[in-house]
């Protein structure tokens, strides 16, 4: 578990360092939220043990990743192009992206609210969180080659 | 000219006699009787499992049902490809609408050998070259399970395609080249059992191989390139390689692929996207032991490189 929190605070430094590329600042953003949402995973799946400390501590940085969320920052007009598998309906329909995005901030915020005590509350939740990362992969993103 | 009506006259006949060829190939084929004898009658509680294996709500619920509206199967989602637009009809049991008034019988002729009840081919954006693979029991239990679910009225509009692909008839053609109940992948001597359990679930009912394969420009699927990725059907996309080839998820272990299978993350920290979405809820309905039997089958695919074209880097 040291491990886990060892593993958020880099990823936090990581995360600050400042990038003027829009797809890979957002590509930097996911990647942090991905590597988050794993490490709670691996909670879930039994790879590592329950310590509601570090999975209150990763679900506080999970919460702090997405409140650095900011659509017109990270998806500006014009970034649709280039290395990126963003789909064009992000700017066709932003305000269901924006909508998407918000109900997995306020799903991550109701986990850090009533921190998980056990296994099965953490794996819940985590369902909840993850079944919002598929919603917006489902429709906002494209994946190439 | 004598000669020359001779070659119309000898055209004319070879046309006739092609013509009629065609149309006795392209005849739809019923389940002979044997078959209908094995279907039996069906067990609903058994039929839910295959529904999900299936995955009938993916295109036949309405777009964007969420939760038990899943469940009514009114079709009219468009499915956009370079055939044309296909619209999954109304599978609900409505009687005038969906399929509320079919038979067992017309229902496994449908799911086995895509034919309608009124004798007509259904396009193959209906699963049915997987379908066919299916055990007939196991048709039986899903139409039980279906019989369960509720009647929606409204048909979904047509399919809108251009020519030739609206000549329904056509698909019987089609149907010899690539309608084939036989499994895909032989199973090794000694392979544990999950592997044809998982081959069953796979290359039948879940129909992966639909988008997850190659196909030929006749549009059916590539077994040479098995389940090795695919460009989207739908959209600029495509549908990732899942053999352990290059591209693929060798990395990925059995318990990996369960894993993603029930919630929907990768092992490499990533989340289901797209279509697979909706597939991925499916999945989670199954049993571990299905979810295990998958994972075991894609471990023991054999592996090829992936079956779309690398991605062009765009010039910075």
């Amino acid at each position: 578990m040291r491990k886990l929190v060892l593993a958020i605070s880099m990823l936090a430094i990581a995360g600050s360092a400042a990038f003027a590329d829009p797809i890979k600042d957002r590509q930097a953003l996911m990647k942090e939220r991905g590597k988050l949402a794993g490490q709670l995973s691996k909670v879930v799946k039994g790879e590592e043990a329950f310590d509601a400390a570090a999975v209150l501590t990763a679900l506080q940085a999970l919460q702090a990743n997405g409140e650095k969320w900011d659509t017109e920052k990270f998806f500006p007009a014009g970034s649709d192009k280039g290395d990126t598998t963003a789909a064009p309906k992000i700017w066709e329909d932003t305000a269901g992206f924006n909508a998407a995005e918000d109900k997995f901030l306020a799903d991550v915020k109701a986990a850090v609210a009533a921190p998980p005590a056990d296994v099965d509350a953490l794996k819940a939740q985590l369902n909840t969180i993850g079944g919002d990362c598929g919603t917006c992969h489902q429709n906002y993103r494209i994946k190439k080659g | 000219m004598p000669w020359l009506r001779k070659l119309v006259g000898a055209a004319l006949v070879l046309g006739g006699v092609g013509a009629v060829a065609g149309w006795v190939l392209s005849a739809p084929v019923r389940l002979d009787a044997a078959t209908v004898a094995q279907l039996g009658p069906g067990d609903a509680a058994k039929g839910k499992r295959i529904f999900y294996a299936g995955g009938c709500t993916s295109c036949h619920a309405r777009p964007g049902a969420k939760g038990e509206v899943r469940l009514e199967l009114a079709g009219g989602l468009e499915l956009k490809t370079p055939f044309g637009t296909f619209v999954p009809p109304n599978i609900s049991q409505d009687a005038k609408d969906g399929i509320g008034a079919w038979s067992e019988e017309d229902f496994a002729n449908a799911m086995l050998r895509g034919v309608s009840p009124a004798g007509e081919h259904f396009y193959p954006a209906f699963p049915y070259a997987s379908y066919a693979r299916m055990k007939p029991s196991d048709v039986a239990d899903l139409y039980a399970f279906m019989k369960t679910l509720p009647a929606v009225a409204g048909k979904a509009p047509d399919h809108k395609l251009a020519f030739p692909f609206n000549i329904r008839r056509g698909i019987g053609l089609w149907k010899r080249l690539y309608l084939n109940p036989e499994q895909v992948i032989a199973v090794a001597d000694g392979a544990p059992d999950k592997v044809a359990a998982g081959r069953y679930l796979v290359e039948g009912p879940g129909h992966c191989g639909e988008c997850h394969t190659p196909r030929d420009l006749a549009g059916g699927t590539r077994k040479s390139e098995w389940l090795a990725g695919a460009t989207a059907a739908e959209g600029s996309g495509i549908v990732p390689n899942i053999t352990a080839g290059e591209g693929g998820i060798g990395e990925w272990s059995e318990g990996d692929i369960a894993n993603y299978l029930e919630t929907g993350f990768t092992p490499d920290f990533d989340s289901v996207g797209g279509a697979m979405v909706d597939v991925q809820k499916n999945m989670a309905e199954l049993t571990a032991d299905d979810r295990a039997a998958i994972a075991a089958y894609l471990k023991a695919v054999p592996p090829h490189p992936n079956g779309y074209p690398a991605r062009k880097k765009p010039a910075s």
